[in-house]
């Protein structure tokens, strides 16, 4: 019952394409404005795309070339989305009710299983309120819940915790986890976190297509495009491997363990910026941007960044010329 | 209530937005030009006898009749109308304009052709009452004559409500409804209808003042006969003929029902959040 | 909108197609305007006594307001400013009072009985109306021509079941021409201008008879030329000009 998406949006540059196997999470990472929504939309049954095939298992839920489009109804994939879309004219827990309603359960068991949905989500003291009533969290939660309890067979959450505090994001963020065990998910986030605590497979999207993908560790340790260690987080360095290390195209050496490096490859090693500092000599570049992160600041250059302690050492400026120097660099892997 | 609960509980007000005096000016001729006619009304009246003039048999049995088929019309523009502005909103082709300009003719058509065009399709010799008047039913003449002519009229107003409405919204709603297992009549029960509340409260007020005004339709249409047909409209037609007071008596009465039913209806938009 | 839809649902429709509006102003190379309100049953005879005082008159424009008499009778008492009145019976000219000058009668009308041209029913006389499968329409007591309607069916000892009973006889024709009613009650004169609409005579139809009045009106600005146009209706060639449309003596 492996998931397996082929997405061709023309009017929003979206062309993707990538498979879920069956009872795992895929994070499709990437910025807001990168598809993830669109991608979302077309296999919940909202969209129609201008081109591709969408299949469940052996259920075929789009084929623009055949002229098939199952309607969302016979899909069974619950959408979470960003606006959560609750019913405004019902209560909460008429809301986390529908599926199980509207699939043939009685009111009184369909409220039942509502009930303990929402106890489940920890929503289970505002089942007599009306969705105008609940705050951005609250209201995120029941969503959450009614699409889980609607039994489906395919769950698509899209940035479930956007404009959430904190503390809701982590009680969801554990609550998704577990509750996902074993259900096909694909999950559209902007941050690493979320794939990494609730995925197994990872697909990055720059501007509408999937820019890399594969297992979630992977994908986000030993990326094999920049883009996808920006996404991560890091920053990717490509050289010859050396003994020492890889040898990069200007000349400098990064030194690193290069024996994983398959015989003739190019190698490459994806830096945190932690794992960088500035000093005298080392890796030229200039700098671009100073990000705050915490109580360190990150240097941007174009080549490399590093996390500074701005009270131990004086802060270059944007157009500054420095150098980065690799503290850690771990292993360097194939590309 | 003591008074310092009740300075407390008063929240303080947003000044309005500055409004420029011609706007005031203008609004003032505005109130004037409906409310002079409204207050010439009461003034004629002669409350001498004016119990006597509203309470006749003639009186009561045209108010009964009006109020009888202007609810049951008000229910077939819902039943209906409803449905046709769905319909309407979700049409897809390009002849839709065209489509709703034509529902909504009964609105602009002058009534006494609204009664013509209802004599020509159900009349005797019409495009479905000749056919049914050969069968025996005659629809011409009768109370249901009455409801056809009103319902026609008036059901532009619920189409036009439900569609704007829909138009308004957008129908994200009804497509997560689907992923969530609903076929479409639980999605258009549970999720479509209630979401049009106001809009249908609207279009079933409107419908219904104006099914209780309608005159013209039904003169040509129904025809004029106590208690089949002479609703309370016709009934002040005639009145005027011969019986003046009574007509501006039962004139004052139908003011009264339609303000009261506006205001009632409307009540729930007009409180503060 | 609201505003709008409340006025629309308490407004009556006008009753009055033919009312043209009414000017007592000179227009320029000295024309003078006579306002003649007339009712709807002598719109043809009087166009044609227009005609025929505009072109004894010149510099007369006549300006008709033909309607149901006692829309016009309300509106004089209003003050419209009409110069001459001519109503379908006495009761709306005593309605008006003093404000008309010494009427006097100009015409008498009877009424016979209208039918669709294929006369479906088989209409033959006024018994046949007393069955209840055929579909009558009349006018309603309280306006002339039903006044009169009823006073006939009491002169015969009739009894009618109407299905309709309008405010004018225009109505009243109206259902007869298209095939709506089987058979209506009307005024002698209605049957000759109507199309699609034939007539069944009523045996002692002179039994209920409508006579109508005619008078200038005591505020008309132009008392001389009114009292002119009340006289060339009561002449010979206008008493002939009735005839020919079907009405009676006075």
């Amino acid at each position: 019952m492996t998931l397996s998406v082929t997405v061709g949006v023309e009017s929003r540059r979206v062309n993707a394409q990538f498979t879920v196997p069956e009872g795992t999470t895929l994070a499709l990472l990437g910025r807001n404005g990168s598809g993830k929504t669109t991608i979302l939309e077309t296999i919940a049954g909202l969209l129609a795309p201008d081109s591709g095939a969408v299949a469940h298992g052996d259920r075929t839920f789009i084929d623009v070339a055949d002229g098939v489009f199952l309607r969302a109804r016979d899909r069974h994939a619950a959408l979470v989305s960003q606006a959560d879309s609750l019913f405004p004219s019902m209560s909460v827990l008429d809301n986390v009710a529908f599926g199980a309603r509207a699939r043939g359960a009685s009111r009184s068991d369909a409220r039942a299983t509502a009930q303990t949905w929402l106890g489940r989500v920890a929503a289970g003291d505002l089942a007599s309120r009306r969705p105008g009533e609940l705050s951005g969290g609250q209201a995120r939660r029941v969503s959450i819940a009614r699409a889980l309890a609607s039994s489906p067979t395919l769950v698509l959450l899209d940035e479930p915790f956007a404009g959430l505090d904190l503390e809701s994001a982590t009680a969801i963020r554990a609550l998704l986890a577990e509750t996902l065990r074993g259900i096909t998910t694909v999950i559209a986030t902007h941050a690493a976190l979320d794939a990494h605590t609730l995925a197994s497979h990872i697909a990055v999207l720059d501007g509408g297509r999937v820019a890399e993908s594969g297992p979630v560790t992977r994908v986000l340790t030993k990326p094999h495009t920049a883009f996808a260690a920006t996404m991560a987080g890091r920053v990717l360095l490509m050289g010859t491997p050396e003994s020492q290390g890889i040898r990069l195209s200007t000349g400098e050496l990064v030194p690193c363990e290069t024996e994983s490096v398959a015989a003739g490859a190019t190698a490459a090693v994806a830096l945190h910026p932690r794992d960088v500092a500035l000093e005298p000599t080392g890796i030229a570049d200039v700098v671009t941007a100073l990000e705050p992160h915490g109580d360190l600041v990150r240097v941007h250059g174009a080549r490399l960044a590093a996390d500074v302690d701005p009270v131990a050492v004086p802060l270059p400026q944007p157009g500054d010329s420095v150098h980065f120097a690799v503290k850690l660099a771990g292993s360097a892997y194939s590309v | 209530m003591s008074q310092s609960a009740s300075v407390q509980r008063r929240a303080p007000r947003a000044p309005a937005a500055p409004t420029p005096l011609w706007v005031r000016v203008l609004a003032g001729v505005a109130a004037a030009l409906v409310l002079l006619p409204l207050l010439g009304v009461v003034l004629r009246v002669e409350w001498n006898g004016f119990l006597e003039r509203v309470t006749s048999e003639q009186a009561v049995t045209a108010m009964g009749l009006s109020l009888r088929t202007a609810a049951i019309a008000t229910v077939l523009c819902l039943a209906l109308g409803a449905p046709l502005g769905i319909v309407l909103h979700r049409m897809r082709w390009k002849g839709r304009s065209v489509a709703r300009a034509l529902v909504l003719a009964p609105l602009v058509l002058p009534p006494v052709v609204g009664g013509l065009a209802l004599l020509y399709a159900f009349g005797r010799r019409g495009l479905i009452g000749g056919p049914l008047d050969s069968a025996g039913l005659t629809i011409a003449f009768s109370t249901v004559a009455v409801v056809l002519a009103q319902t026609f009229v008036a059901m532009p107003f619920t189409v036009l409500a439900v569609e704007s409405a829909l138009a308004a919204r957008g129908e994200r709603l009804e497509v997560i409804a689907g992923t969530l297992g609903a076929k479409a009549s639980t999605t258009l029960w549970r999720v479509t209808l209630p979401s049009l509340k106001t809009a249908l409260a609207t279009g079933a007020v409107l419908a219904f003042a104006r099914s209780l005004g309608e005159f013209g339709a039904t003169l040509t249409f129904a025809g004029s006969l106590q208690g089949v047909t002479r609703t309370a409209p016709l009934e002040i037609y005639l009145a005027r003929e011969g019986d003046p007071q009574t007509a501006v008596a039962l004139g004052l009465v139908l003011l009264v029902i339609a303000v009261t039913v506006v205001v009632v209806a409307f009540r729930p938009l007009g409180r503060p959040r | 909108m609201l505003a709008a839809a409340l006025a629309a649902a308490v407004s009556l429709t006008a009753c009055a197609p033919d009312a043209q509006p009414h000017s007592r102003t000179a227009t320029a190379a000295g024309d003078v305007t006579l306002t003649v309100f007339a009712a709807a049953s002598l719109k043809d005879a009087f166009t044609e006594l227009g005609a025929t005082f505009e072109a004894t008159h010149p510099g007369v424009d006549v300006r008709f307001s033909f309607a149901g008499s006692a829309d016009l009778a309300a509106q004089i008492t209003e003050g419209a400013p009409a110069d001459v009145f001519a109503s379908a019976n006495e009761r709306q000219m005593d309605a008006v009072g003093e404000a008309v000058r010494e009427p006097q009668l100009l015409a008498s009308n009877t009424l016979t009985i209208a039918v669709p041209s294929d006369n479906p029913a088989g209409v033959g006389g006024l018994m046949d109306l007393e069955n209840a499968a055929v579909r009558l329409v009349i006018c309603a007591p309280e306006v002339p021509c039903g006044a009169a309607t009823a006073a006939l069916a009491d002169a015969q000892g009739v009894t009618f079941h109407p299905v309709s009973e309008e405010s004018n006889v225009t109505d009243v024709l109206g259902k007869v021409a298209s095939g709506e009613a089987d058979a209506g009650i009307v005024y002698v004169t209605d049957i000759a201008r109507a199309t699609d609409v034939d007539g069944v005579a009523i045996e002692g139809a002179e039994s209920a008879v409508n006579r109508y009045p005619i008078g200038a009106l005591a505020t008309s600005e132009h008392a001389e030329l009114a009292d002119a146009f009340v006289a060339l209706v009561l002449a010979d060639a206008g008493q002939a000009v009735l005839a020919s449309y079907g009405f009676g003596a006075p």
